[in-house]
């Protein structure tokens, strides 16, 4: 690593905006945006008002359909809302007996668990790809490219006989949460990211602690490591939401139903004649609030994410 | 070996080995993870995709057969039609509204950001609860949120689903919904890095709107643009869950990709050989255009 003094420690990218904010500042409004948008009242400011509203109505309405439908006693598909006509808990109360909080804590353990995992080897292999020169490096590198190119959809079928009696050690891996948890444990996506990010780490700092007498594991989780806060925050964000977008997986891992995540036991719910669209909405709901959470809290770092994703390829 | 020549030299090439096994110790939990559950399945389902599997009976080579068995199902060849259709006007309409969406909503004001947080919010939904929520959106009675709709124009209610015509366009404009504001995320960070002097330049010599659109945005965020759609394109090849979740495959087939279909051979049928030789298929295709796509642009960042 020969990274000049200089360099500062990098931000991630909304850094890039707040400049392009800041530089803007001193040109009209009407050039901070490709389309010329005025922000004082008129026509162009009217108009934008009214895209924006039916913006939000496509994107953003059918969320309260959801949550207006499973707090209302009798919804079927046509009675569907914006607003709930009568509240009630009932539809919550019947997918709780159908065991969707069950489903829910599955849907839990496998995401701490994998999430975990994940970082866990994503931040070890990285700071071996960053902070380290050896031999096969560019193998290595690719080898976890590759991993991004063999999604669950197209290994499903091996990877089902795969989980049902693991080579070597021979457990069967099928209606645990480990059948779910460690296929999703190497990810080339994160790897990368913190790799790059890692790279940007000025290399006197680690001089420093090394003249010290730092070993190497006390140097990653006490030095590296924090300074990588951003990328972690990113990197854990968008692990989230691949995790828990998982549905083939967890599927195929499955024994029987009882070990299905929440989004996979919606499909249950939906072909129960018993129960109505509203004891579906109100599991779509609880399969919704955690991805909610997770997105509010870390809207930067996820938006971040993307936007670095893209532009890195 | 005396102790007396423990030299320099030697200790050396000994810290050195260890310096060089370090690595690997970092390296092997990613890489033990990768090999048993990524390259492993992978190299297993090529290996099956030759033999005939039969439990307790041992498996039996029959050379190409399954590949040629696939290629010439008229239902995989039906897909191959389905799944083009759907990952190319996905990634395109996606890219389409996201544009819209990100011209529409660029900016620094306070609402703007909330409004785009609201239209962020397909993209972090799970694509199960996407799908049971545009089945309920779907109603195929008048009183189905969309039909309602539809009624206030006085057209009649469509069965979006269940009409064989219609199920596949319905996917996709799922699909879009989903990935729109997904690219509008990329599109803006494009937008952001456009230089805001040449919009006042553009304004001075009287150049209009669309002129600005064509001759200034649409080069600035090109680069990022191309290598998004392409990889989107081909990453919809391997579309599965939306519409596993959505019709099924259904009505009658007029859904079914390649991948839905090579999961109901192999977990259905249970013909682990045919529906292996169908996803080595799709590997190689995906594989394939992913490194010629990679080609070209590393050759264009050289130029």
């Amino acid at each position: 690593m020969t990274a000049p003094a200089i360099d500062p420690i990098r931000t991630p990218v909304p850094t890039t905006v707040d400049k392009a904010t800041q530089e803007r500042r001193t040109t009209p409004a009407r050039f901070d945006t490709a389309l010329g948008w005025n922000d004082r009242p008129g026509v162009s400011w009217a108009l934008r008002i009214l895209l924006c509203a039916i913006a939000l109505g496509i994107f953003a309405a059918p969320f309260l359909t959801i949550v207006s439908g499973a707090f209302t006693t009798h919804a079927s598909g046509s009675s569907l809302s914006f607003l709930p006509h009568d509240s009630t808990l009932q539809n919550f109360k019947v997918a709780g007996e159908r065991g969707i909080w069950d489903y829910f804590t599955n849907s839990l353990v496998i995401a701490g668990g994998a999430l975990l995992l994940q970082l866990a080897v994503s931040v070890l292999a990285a700071y071996a790809l960053a902070r380290h020169r050896f031999r096969g490096q560019a193998l290595i590198l690719t080898l976890f490219m590759l991993t991004m190119m063999l999604p669950e959809e197209v290994i499903a079928i091996p990877l089902s006989l795969v989980l049902g009696h693991v080579p070597v050690v021979g457990v069967d891996l099928k209606g645990t949460a480990w059948g779910v948890i460690l296929p999703l444990g190497a990810w080339g996506f994160s790897v990368m990211l913190l790799t790059e990010f890692m790279k940007d780490i000025p290399t006197e700092i680690e001089e420093a602690a090394r003249l010290d007498g730092v070993g190497e594991f006390r140097m990653l989780w006490q030095v590296v490591l924090p300074l990588c806060k951003p990328a972690l925050g990113v990197a854990g964000v968008l692990g989230f939401v691949m995790i828990w977008d998982q549905y083939l997986l967890p599927l195929i891992a499955a024994k029987d139903p009882t070990d299905y995540t929440v989004t996979v036991a919606l499909s249950i719910l939906r072909t129960d004649p018993e129960v109505g669209s509203g004891v579906v909405l109100a599991g779509a709901v609880i399969a919704l609030v955690p991805s909610l959470i997770v997105y509010l809290l870390l809207q930067r770092s996820l938006v971040a994410g993307i936007a670095a994703g893209a532009t890195k390829g | 070996m005396t102790a007396t020549v423990t030299t320099p030299g030697a200790r050396r090439t000994r810290v050195l080995s260890k310096k060089a096994l370090l690595p690997w110790v970092f390296l092997a939990p990613g890489l033990l993870l990768a090999l048993v559950f990524k390259f492993l399945p992978m190299g297993k389902g090529v290996w099956l995709s030759f033999f005939k599997v039969r439990p307790f009976l041992g498996d039996q080579w029959v050379g190409l057969d399954n590949y040629t068995r696939v290629l010439t199902d008229h239902r995989f060849l039906d897909a191959i039609g389905h799944t083009l259709l759907l990952g190319i006007g996905q990634s395109l309409g996606a890219i389409a509204v996201g544009f819209l969406l990100a011209l529409l909503l660029e900016g620094q004001a306070r609402t703007l950001k909330i409004v785009r947080t609201a239209v962020f919010l397909p993209v972090v939904t799970a694509t199960a609860v996407v799908g049971e929520l545009w089945r309920l959106l779907y109603y195929p009675t008048s009183d189905g949120l969309i039909n309602h709709a539809l009624g206030f124009l006085g057209l009649g209610p469509v069965q979006y689903l269940d009409n064989p015509n219609t199920a596949l366009w319905a996917t996709m404009v799922m699909s879009v919904w989903m990935l729109a504001p997904y690219n509008m995320v990329i599109i803006l960070a494009g937008l952001a890095g456009v230089d805001r002097t040449l919009y006042e330049a553009a304004a001075m010599d009287g150049v209009s709107l669309w002129q600005r659109l064509r001759y200034i945005t649409l080069p600035a965020i090109r680069p990022a643009l191309g290598i998004v759609l392409t990889l989107a394109a081909i990453r919809g090849l391997r579309v599965f869950t939306e519409v596993y979740v959505l019709t099924g495959g259904g009505p009658a087939g007029s859904t079914e990709v390649w991948m839905t279909r090579a999961y109901t051979l192999g977990f259905t049928r249970n013909d682990i050989g045919g529906a292996s030789a169908a996803s080595v298929v799709l590997l190689c295709v995906t594989l394939l255009l992913t490194v010629t796509v990679n080609y070209f642009r590393k050759r264009g960042d050289v130029r």
